[in-house]
């Protein structure tokens, strides 16, 4: 078994994902190459043959010119796996490889079972295991499934490839994140409110009981895309990444994008109507109630 | 100007799944099915551009049984002109890759200028779709789209990435775009568009017809995953959980103090 690793630069930077596919060659076995579009100046910690191609000439995104030098170094490689980051940058680019290769694509890939890849389904309700068919299979991992417990150590063997073809779409540079109104990274406490709020009149039970925590109230990205809340009050992978003593997910179900911003909080209460909601999967007390019913009865006892 | 949108029909996520017979998918019995929801913007950027356009006409596409009619019908509601239904009642069974070639099959002589698709379904959430339809027709795809903006024969558009930084991204049409949460804010059709929409032409097409290739990957095992959180699941009264609530963050945490 052969796999061939596709690591991701933003912004002229090597992305930390590429440990994480570092870690996914090694649980998996065999061999493992790796593709980058970069620069020599900040290269992956990894201990093998490195295909890199110049950032400046290939181009940061340039998704029909990186498929071709992949093309290249696949033909040379014959690698029965092609992994990349489950991102903007790999869901991007991994089905343009799959369909020139023919080859199965497996995406969101969050754990290897017995030799199979493991995908979610459903929000995260179900788990699917998948078998490809064809000679190639195109894997993309969930970020963070396979974050290694340490940083690996290695330097990779570069070979240099020669800059590809521009492709047919044009990229004009970044537009960075506005700046965040309400910096929530620095709150002890967090009520979060999510779609489960029904309306935006309902904002203020979620603020009150905030309120009464001395804490500020966050968001799911619902609530942010309806304008029921500031885009600076989103929590998540396109939000804030917070780590608050307590957080409290009202009405949130608890996607793979809102948890990658609040896992690491303290304390998890999650309110919910859905026993099964996957919220209760990073909870540590999941009440199964009506928000509406249960926060201003919570909010008036802590006040009182 | 001859435009495209694709859309899926996907229960709501809300249901509790329980695994089918043939151990591949969701059972779908009981559940309530609506529009994917990356779709209903995909919907409202291409009606927004056939407004914008004046002369354009849009087509609504949708892989399934049945049922999925009446989510297409939405879609009709909100100002598609006429719905293509492929007919295929094992559409669950079919991958990504069979799913992108039904489309591109039935699009490839059909001229439409720009496709919309949705980055992702809810309930398989590969986002392979959109893209695969663009490589097979061999036409430029911009995904992940947050903003939208098409001027003479030009897309222009901002692609979201990680951490809330967008990428500015252009290409000639035709093309195709797959759009993210918070594109637009989807319309909500109303009563006399819901009415007009049911003389609206909706033709059913055979999947067979549009040769669909062999399956490239299998479900191997489909199971809800092993609670690996302990956490606490309380029930009951609203007054007593509220109790239960403060008497816990007293013990665990230090909010309280
Ligand atoms: C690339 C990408 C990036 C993303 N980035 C983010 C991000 O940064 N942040 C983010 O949050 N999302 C993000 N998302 C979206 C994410 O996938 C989910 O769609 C979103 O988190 C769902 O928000 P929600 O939980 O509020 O809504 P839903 O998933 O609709 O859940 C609503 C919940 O409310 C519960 N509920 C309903 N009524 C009540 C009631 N009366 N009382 C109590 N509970 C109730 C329901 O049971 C349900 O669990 C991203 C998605 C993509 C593809």
């Amino acid at each position: 078994m052969k796999t061939l690793l596709v690591a991701e630069y933003r912004d002229g930077k090597l992305l930390g994902s590429a440990n994480e596919l570092i870690n996914f060659a090694a649980k998996l076995g065999g061999d493992a190459v790796m593709f980058l579009v970069g620069n020599e100046t900040d290269l992956p910690n990894f201990d093998g043959k490195l295909y890199l191609a110049d950032i400046t000439q290939a181009g940061e995104f340039n998704p029909g010119g990186h498929k071709q030098l992949l093309l290249e170094v696949i033909e040379k490689e014959q690698p029965q796996l092609v992994v990349l980051p489950h991102s903007s940058y790999g869901w991007d680019l991994a089905p343009r490889l799959a369909v020139a290769l023919q080859a199965a694509q497996i995406s969101e890939v969050v754990e290897i079972k017995e030799g199979q890849l493991v995908v979610p389904a459903c929000n995260a309700k179900l788990r699917r295991t998948v078998k490809a068919t064809t000679a190639t299979t195109v894997a993309t991992l969930q970020s963070g499934a396979f974050t290694p417990s340490n940083d690996p150590s290695g330097n990779p063997e570069v070979i240099k490839l020669e800059s590809g073809s521009s492709g047919d779409i044009q990229f004009h540079g970044y537009e960075a994140a506005g700046a965040a109104a309400v910096d929530l990274s620095k709150a002890e406490v967090i009520v979060s409110a999510g779609r489960g709020i029904g309306k935006p009149e309902n904002l203020p039970i979620i603020e009150n009981l905030a309120k009464a925590l001395k804490g500020e109230y966050g968001a799911s990205r619902p609530v942010v895309d309806a304008e029921w809340a500031e885009p600076s009050r989103q929590v998540g992978t396109t939000g804030q990444t917070v780590a608050p003593k307590l957080y409290v997910a009202c009405g949130i179900s608890g996607a793979i994008q809102h948890l990658a911003g609040m896992k690491k909080s303290e304390f998890v209460i999650a309110i919910n109507t859905d026993k099964d909601a996957p919220i209760g999967e990073v909870a540590d007390v999941l009440a199964v109630a009506d928000l509406k019913q249960l926060l201003p009865i919570l909010t008036e006892k802590l006040n009182s | 100007m001859k435009l495209l949108v694709c859309i899926k029909q996907v229960p709501d996520m809300e249901s509790r799944f329980k695994v089918n017979t043939s151990g591949d998918w969701y059972d779908e019995t009981d559940l309530a099915w609506r529009m994917n929801e990356y779709d209903e913007f995909a919907v409202e950027q291409a009606v927004q551009l056939k407004e914008q356009i004046g002369e354009a006409e849009l087509t609504v596409l949708c892989i399934g049984p049945e049922r999925v009619k009446e989510t297409m019908k939405k879609a009709l509601a909100m100002g598609a002109d006429r719905g293509a239904h492929i007919a295929d009642d094992n559409s669950h069974q079919q991958d990504p890759f069979a799913i992108a070639s039904l489309i591109a099959s039935f699009a490839k002589d059909k001229g439409f200028d720009l496709i919309f698709t949705g980055l992702q379904s809810q309930d398989r959430g590969s986002a392979q779709v959109g893209v695969m339809v663009a490589e097979l027709l061999g036409i430029p795809s911009l995904t992940t789209l947050v903003e939208f903006d098409y001027t003479d024969g030009t897309v222009n558009g901002k692609r979201e990435l990680e951490g809330g930084s967008k990428a500015k991204v252009s290409c000639t049409t035709p093309a195709l775009v797959s759009c993210q949460l918070g594109l637009n804010t989807p319309r909500y059709p109303t009563l006399p568009n819901i009415m007009k929409a049911k003389k609206k032409e909706l033709l059913s097409i055979p999947a067979a017809e549009l040769n669909p290739p062999t399956a490239q990957q299998q479900t191997i095992n489909i199971a809800p995953p092993e609670k690996k959180g302990g956490g606490l699941v309380l029930e009951g009264d609203p007054a007593e959980l509220a109790d239960q609530l403060i008497q816990l963050l007293k013990e665990k945490t230090t909010v309280l103090n």
